[in-house]
């Protein structure tokens, strides 16, 4: 792997991952973390809560993307882990945990599971995958509707919160919800960065090819899967946090696909950027739109598949095809001459 | 007039260009063998002359008509059918059931499976066995009758003798011989030379995707296709190299 | 003999699960294409059929007369406004496509007929509930007519696609799309008629579905889930390996609601992921992938 910050390379080119607008977006990055941090001194408990709700979004979108647009896995079923993680959270404080504690050990423990689901999930390819994984989340929904303990189908309050202010327990919400967006955004971000990165991009491209150079395809998605599902449950607890009450039907339901895929699909499918862009507008559009009922679904899937056919980079991606943009590299810049020639890990035949 | 005519074509994979203004015409009833390195750019052409790869410039007049931009699938209406490289048949159905889904709307003709089955005797009793069950042979037999079921005026063959028994290719030349005397107008690619020249009325060399050398099969000499097919420089030929 | 009657229950509504899962099976084998809104589709034929029965009052077999044509137009219409670009945008675009699809027909279906449960139940008589008893067996005719008709499509899909001609290009383009192009097979055309097919049949299903039970807008995943499971307990093989996988699937949810009426659905999915870890991934081999 090429270490070298700008290692030159035959033919006068050399290779760059931080040009000086990435890190000028790192040190915005680093800012904009701060700023969200202060949000509860300075607003109410509602703001609270909508940004918590924004930054949940924010989180399914990156693990969703991280899954199809980077392992080539799309799953209409990471509301199991969703689910997993809201109803680990309960099942804890039922048994002694302090409620923020439960909701990480639960969002760790949605990814422990994810290990033995990934031997047979990841012997499935494309729509097989998709609903292998729809499967296994209307499995976990069946067993949490079977115990009582966990209140059945009928939904079940998280307890233990009301120990704190209500102003104070959106705060501390928040405040995990922005870690656990910090870590797993960097989580993220490290890892498509390492080799892993590379070699999924290689996989998505060509997993003939990619195996055949000695990637090892299977530990690559492995540990995607893992991370996506821990993320996932992570997401899935904090929601719970935000709303205090959970059905499994909501819980466990394919709608949140629905949500991820839009997410992703708008704000551009295997870029870093574009996803958290997607959260954004999903945020604003269901602000905006969300009480329309029926008709803002259909809006929802007809725009989904819009971008999928016209759009395929969605917004993000088509801003940096033009503007040659990259704030947060997942991938290197190749240059020549000091013009820039290409802006993304993957090379790109068009240049 | 020709019966086709391929006007500075090129055509490329990505970046790699493997063909660069190409100009070739064949004339009805001519046996045009086309020869060259591995690489050279005879599959990539065949493939644009029977629309199975779009070509990035340049024109392909067939019976007078321009059909740069026609389908591969409605190319074979008009009488082009390609035998590729490697046969490949489809290799879950029949041989009776490759033979008889050629031709979609196809052009009227005298080609029956019955015919086919004449002209190639080793397919009698492989009527009904599944074309992955063949042997080198008898795949390469089906390919070219699949193509004739098409009623081609020009029948296009990518390396017919490639990876067969010597047993095989002379028993596919036999059955072609017979095709080549009835009037179809035949473009060969062949990597033997010698069975190359034999065929063909007409031989064109290509080099690095370019055509290099062409000329009547019986004038030109081994030696000067020999260097041609090596790029050995021949000014007065191969002209300047890039 | 309870046991043989819940034996017998289970082969009848895998029948069912056949019939749903044909078209999905179709479309997989011929275009490598998993159709999300499948079980939409489905549900798309049993309000369509309500609708013609309510709205002028004719037989529902009639009425099935009429659905059939109108599904494999709306068929041929999908592929070529949706599915023809999405598949060659990319593997995985069809997939992000028809989930959209099946979003926009569930909320679509609810905004025009409500959540409420729909049934054919009051225009088909006693139909879907009359059974005959045989040496002590009960026997729902409808089961029995469901079943025969999963055969009856089964076997006719299985002489369209070795029989005609139309079948046979099918098979070769699915086979190899490219050399298929090269004899002058229109691939585009294929895959559009394959996909009228399935959506006909998927239809079909639907009529059953409207008549056997209730459905609303939301019954179409779990249709989708249940043709799924279908096709890979069969092996993604032949038209029997599917119905063997509906049967199997039918038989485990029968079980399953004997031991405990709320592990219907699980037994099934739990039957689905076993064959999914088993090391050949399937109880029938592989072969004849057309279908």
């Amino acid at each position: 792997m090429i270490r070298a910050r700008s290692a030159p390379l035959p033919g006068g080119f050399r290779v760059q991952r931080w040009t000086r607008v990435s890190i000028a977006s790192g040190v915005v990055t680093i800012a904009i973390i701060a700023v969200l941090a202060v949000v509860p001194f300075l607003f109410g408990a509602d703001v609270t809560e909508q940004l918590t709700a924004l930054l949940i979004f924010v989180i399914l979108a990156v693990m969703w993307n991280a899954l199809a647009g980077y392992g080539g896995l799309i799953s209409v079923g990471q509301q199991a882990f969703i689910g997993l993680g809201a109803y680990g959270t309960i099942f804890l404080t039922q048994h002694g945990f302090a409620p923020y504690l439960a909701m990480v050990v639960a969002g760790l423990g949605s990814g422990a599971v994810a290990i033995p689901a990934s031997l047979i999930m990841l012997r499935l390819r494309g729509g097989q995958f998709a609903i292998g994984m729809w499967v296994l989340a209307e499995v976990f929904g069946i067993l949490v509707t079977l115990d009582t303990g966990l209140g059945g189908g009928t939904g079940v309050s998280l307890n233990g919160l009301n120990v704190f202010a209500p102003g104070y327990r959106q705060a501390y919400t928040f405040w995990l919800t922005l870690a656990c967006a910090t870590v797993l955004l960097g989580l993220v971000f490290i890892l498509l960065r390492r080799r892993i990165g590379t070699s999924l991009q290689a996989v998505r491209d060509d997993e003939a090819a990619a195996a055949s150079l000695g990637v090892n395809v299977v530990r690559s998605k492995r540990v995607l899967f893992v991370v996506a599902a821990a993320g996932c449950g992570i997401a899935g607890a904090l929601y719970l946090a935000n709303t205090l009450f959970i059905q499994t039907n909501s819980v466990f339901g394919v709608q949140w696909t629905a949500y991820m895929l839009f997410m992703v699909l708008v704000g551009g499918l295997g870029t870093f950027e574009g996803p958290i862009i997607g959260a954004i507008i999903f945020y604003l559009i269901q602000a905006q739109f969300g009480d329309s009922g029926a008709w803002y679904f259909v809006g929802l899937g007809a725009t989904a598949i819009a971008f999928a056919l016209f759009l395929p980079h969605g917004i993000w991606g088509s801003i940096d095809r033009r503007l040659q943009l990259r704030l947060l590299p997942v991938g290197y810049t190749l240059r020549k001459l000091e013009t820039p020639v290409s802006g993304t890990g993957e090379p790109r035949a068009d240049a | 007039m020709s019966l086709l005519e391929v006007r500075s074509v090129d055509a490329q994979y990505g970046l790699l260009k493997a063909v660069r203004g190409v100009s070739l015409i064949i004339e009805e009833g001519e046996t045009r063998a086309l020869v060259g390195a591995n690489g050279a750019g005879k599959t990539t052409l065949l493939s644009v002359i029977a629309g199975a790869h779009r070509p990035a410039a340049g024109t392909i007049i067939f019976d007078g008509v321009d059909i740069t931009r026609v389908p591969a699938h409605k190319r074979v209406g008009l009488g082009i059918a390609l035998v590729p490289e490697g046969r490949r048949l489809f290799p879950g159905l029949s041989v009776e059931e490759n033979l008889s889904i050629a031709g979609g709307r196809r052009r009227d003709g005298a080609w029956t499976v019955d015919r086919v089955l004449e002209i190639f005797p080793m397919l009698q009793t492989r009527r009904r066995q599944r074309a992955a069950t063949l042997s080198g042979g008898e795949q390469q037999a089906t390919a070219i009758g699949r193509a004739l079921m098409c009623n081609p005026r020009l029948i296009l063959l990518d390396e017919v003798s490639l990876g067969l028994a010597p047993m095989a290719v002379a028993s596919v030349y036999d059955s072609l011989r017979g095709l080549i005397s009835s009037g179809t107008t035949v473009v060969i690619v062949e990597q033997d030379l010698g069975r190359a020249l034999a065929v063909s009325t007409r031989v064109t060399c290509m080099l690095h995707g370019e055509i290099v050398l062409e000329g009547e099969s019986s004038a030109l000499t081994r030696e000067q296709i020999t260097a041609a097919y090596f790029g050995v420089r021949q000014p007065s030929i191969v002209g300047s190299e890039p | 003999m309870n046991w043989v009657n819940v034996l017998l229950q289970g082969v009848l509504l895998g029948g069912f699960y056949a019939l749903l899962a044909c078209g999905l099976s179709l479309m997989f084998g011929v275009m490598r294409i998993i159709n999300l809104a499948h079980g939409d589709i489905a549900v798309i034929g049993a309000y369509l059929i309500w609708v013609i029965v309510n709205q002028t009052q004719i037989p529902p077999w009639l009425a099935a007369l009429l659905v059939l044509p109108i599904m494999w137009v709306a068929g041929y219409a999908m592929y070529v406004l949706l599915l023809e670009r999405s598949r060659r945008a990319g593997l995985l675009v069809p997939l992000l496509t028809t989930f959209g699809l099946a979003i926009v027909i569930q909320n679509v279906l609810l905004q025009v007929f409500s959540p409420d449960d729909h049934s054919l139940l009051s225009s088909t008589g006693t139909l879907a509930t009359s059974s005959v008893s045989f040496g002590g067996l009960s026997i729902s005719i409808f089961g029995v007519l469901t079943l025969a008709t999963a055969v009856i499509v089964l076997s006719g899909l299985q002489l369209f696609l070795s029989r005609t001609t139309a079948g046979r290009q099918m098979r070769a383009t699915a086979e190899d799309p490219g050399v298929a192009e090269l004899v002058g097979i229109n691939a585009r055309s294929v895959y559009a008629k394959a996909t009228a097919i399935a959506v006909a049949i998927a239809g079909l299903g639907g009529i059953f579905l409207a008549i056997r039970q209730t459905f609303n807008p939301s019954t179409g995943p779990t249709q989708l889930i249940f043709a799924f499971e279908a096709v890979v307990i069969g092996g993604f093989g032949s038209p029997w390996g599917t119905l063997l996988g509906g049967i199997v699937l039918g038989v485990a949810q029968v079980i399953g609601a004997q031991v405990n009426p709320q592990y219907f659905v699980l037994f099934g999915h739990l039957v689905f992921l076993a064959v999914l870890a088993s090391p050949r991934g399937g109880i029938l081999d592989r072969r004849g992938r057309a279908l």
